[in-house]
């Protein structure tokens, strides 16, 4: 699997009324093209930070340092365009752009075309005096704006046809609130894909596009931050089922960033455990969660109420606050397992497998 | 107060509940969505069920459900179109003034948001301690304070939290506090609205087990209101599953979850995601 994004060491700092903090702490994973990475965490780990990080979001004052190179879709529509002119691939070298470096208007072109993002709560995130097709529509102008009206009305239905909505026509009239909560996440979502799928950059028309749904392209890199918190069991099912087809059909990397290890487990195919800004285990999903080595994974295992009874046992404390992180593992002073060299020193991540690593001395 | 343990008696009796909305037509929803969805909605649709002493009933349901406009109901912040509600024998619609205050002490409810449901400008000790001054002025403010330290020791919050603002509290702790005003008065009934589904999973397993503990403590007798079958498989001693207003399902938590009946109980427990196991 070729690679589609990978972060290294990236820090995120804040400025605080107590001095600095830093909800991002030296922080590398990589993802790979169509592969979905499950990043879990809670509250205050710095999971949504790290995603805002991605879509160049981070408040102005945040300092960033590190890298996130992600292969750009100029790569990928030369692919395809040599393979529809049956030229053999070329051996251009691999086109790459650092995320972290990207000035405002760089980041114009790339945001929504390249790296899309679908938030929590799909009512505070869609304007609620829009009709949900003119949003879209927005979406695409953004990045298309000589495209024709017709063609962006196109997309705009294909994108909602693409996110399961049913009557594309009738619900792009509608206004969010007219929505019900499982749909106006399925438009945004669709707002989400939408400026990827309408690129012109690929010069191919619609009608082409269609016919072989291997050639839809939506954005390389799709950031999912809890969307399905706010929504119902079952629809909830229905949006996870819809991000694993959209992964399928347009071949897009997925973060999906949760606190829910059982959504976690039908989405993901590896798992990265962050806490206090930094990842402590990371490997295959079904690994991490049948056979997790560090004490704070194992800890949130035990501590997901399943449907059968009594098993429960949760992690003492809380998280720490940044401000006042523990000298050596942030998970020591919670930790059942702790030895005084806990306290020493950051522990690595220490390999178990190949694939599987854990920020752990016990390991 | 001590009772007679081999005679459950009947904390809450509700029969026929029901409860309709008019569809608001306003403004801003256009002509098609006013025309096809015009009249009435019905929210709880002839629920009835009896809740016994020291029994934690677990009410489950998607959004929309019905499932808070039937707290509401009992907790008598709405009125019922039709239906009977008994709280302890009494019949709690018919009560006014003095006797429908009583009834409500007797009643206590733990909130969902612990970010919202505390007042940010009181301490602590003043939050848990107002049902008391509410419900028993007589009380001097020694022997509140008392009780209010006692209470909080009982939820697992420190000493110094009295003279503490909400703020200086995380969402677990916040959630405790919630709780300890809500059983400071040692209510028959206690009513939960989804009481963890706004915390971390390791905090709400926190407060699951703290909940657990005091149900065992206080012999609480609960009606537990949330979305999330996992969750009440930890504490429900029955379960009512509830669709559209109405009670699809009932029966003692193992039976609802191992033998549903219902398409809608089994249809909710195919959507639980589940954890593969080691």
């Amino acid at each position: 699997m070729s690679e589609l994004l990978e972060v290294r060491g990236l820090t995120v700092e804040l400025a605080t009324a107590q001095g600095w903090v830093r909800p991002v702490n030296e922080l590398s994973l990589r993802i790979g093209a169509g592969e979905s990475l499950g990043l879990v965490g809670e509250s205050g780990s710095g999971k949504t930070m790290l995603a805002l990080a991605l879509m160049g979001l981070l408040p102005d004052r945040a300092k960033v340092s590190g890298e996130a190179w992600l292969g750009t879709k100029a790569k990928e529509a030369e692919e395809v365009k040599e393979a529809r002119e049956m030229r053999p691939a070329g051996s251009r070298p691999r086109q790459l752009k650092d995320l972290l470096q990207l000035t405002e208007r760089e980041w114009r072109e790339v945001r929504g075309r390249e790296v899309a993002m679908v938030f929590q709560e799909p009512m505070t995130s869609l304007n609620p005096v829009m009709r949900s097709g003119a949003q879209i529509q927005e979406a695409i102008r953004a990045h298309y704006p000589r495209m024709h009206a017709k063609l962006v009305e196109y997309w705009v239905l294909e994108a909602l046809r693409l996110a399961a909505v049913p009557e594309t026509k009738t619900r792009s009239q509608q206004f969010p609130h007219q929505l019900s909560g499982g749909l106006r996440q399925r438009v945004m979502i669709a707002m989400a894909i939408a400026a990827g799928l309408a690129d012109p950059g690929l010069e191919m028309t619609p009608q082409e596009r269609r016919r072989p749904e291997e050639v839809l392209t939506g954005p390389r890199l799709l950031i999912a931050d809890e969307p399905t918190t706010a929504l119902d069991v079952t629809i909830q099912k229905q949006i996870l089922d819809l991000l694993g087809e959209l992964r399928r059909r347009l071949g897009l990397g997925l973060l999906f960033i949760t606190h829910d290890l059982g959504v976690v487990a039908q989405v993901a195919d590896r798992i990265a455990v962050i806490y206090a800004g930094r990842i402590i285990e990371e490997g295959p999903a079904r690994e991490v969660l049948s056979h997790p080595r560090h004490p704070y994974t194992q800890g949130l295992l035990k501590s997901s109420p399943s449907l059968e009874p009594g098993a429960l046992t949760p992690i003492p404390g809380s998280v720490p606050q940044l401000k006042a992180l523990p000298p050596g593992c942030a998970f020591e002073p919670r930790c059942p397992l702790r030895r005084e060299e806990c306290a020493a020193g950051v522990p690595a991540l220490r390999f178990i497998a190949s694939e599987h690593s854990a920020r752990c001395i016990l390991v | 107060m001590t009772f007679d343990s081999t005679a459950p008696e009947a904390v809450l009796d509700v029969k026929g509940l029901r409860k309709t909305f008019s569809r608001s037509t306003s403004v801003f929803s256009s002509d098609s969505a006013a025309t096809s969805s015009a009249g009435r909605f019905t929210a709880v649709d002839g629920v009835t069920f009896r809740l016994l002493r020291t029994e934690t009933l677990a009410v489950v349901g998607e959004s929309g459900c019905g499932k808070t406009t039937l707290a509401r109901m009992i907790l008598r912040l709405i009125e019922p179109d039709a239906g009977e509600i008994y709280l302890a024998g009494q019949d709690l619609l018919a009560a006014e003034g003095k006797a429908l205050r009583e009834m409500r002490r007797q009643m206590q409810m733990i909130f969902q948001d612990p970010f919202a449901s505390l007042n940010p400008r009181m301490k602590v000790g003043e939050i848990v301690g107002e049902p008391l001054a509410i419900h028993e002025p007589e009380l001097s403010r020694a022997a509140r304070r008392d009780k209010v330290a006692e209470m909080l020791q009982q939820v697992g919050m420190p000493l110094d939290t009295l003279n503490r603002y909400p703020h200086e509290f995380s969402g677990g702790q916040r959630q405790r506090i919630g709780i300890a005003r809500a059983l400071i008065l040692r209510p028959r009934l206690v009513i939960a609205d989804e009481p963890v589904s706004a915390l971390d999973v390791s905090v709400g397993a926190q407060a699951l087990l703290l909940f657990r503990e005091l149900q065992r403590e206080f012999g609480l007798t609960c009606l537990f209101i949330s979305h999330s079958l996992p969750v009440v498989a930890q504490i429900a001693s029955r379960i009512a599953v509830m669709q559209a207003g109405q009670f699809v399902e009932i029966g003692t938590t193992e039976y609802v979850l191992q033998k549903p009946v219902h398409p809608y109980t089994k249809q909710l427990l195919a959507a639980v995601p589940a954890i593969p196991e080691a």
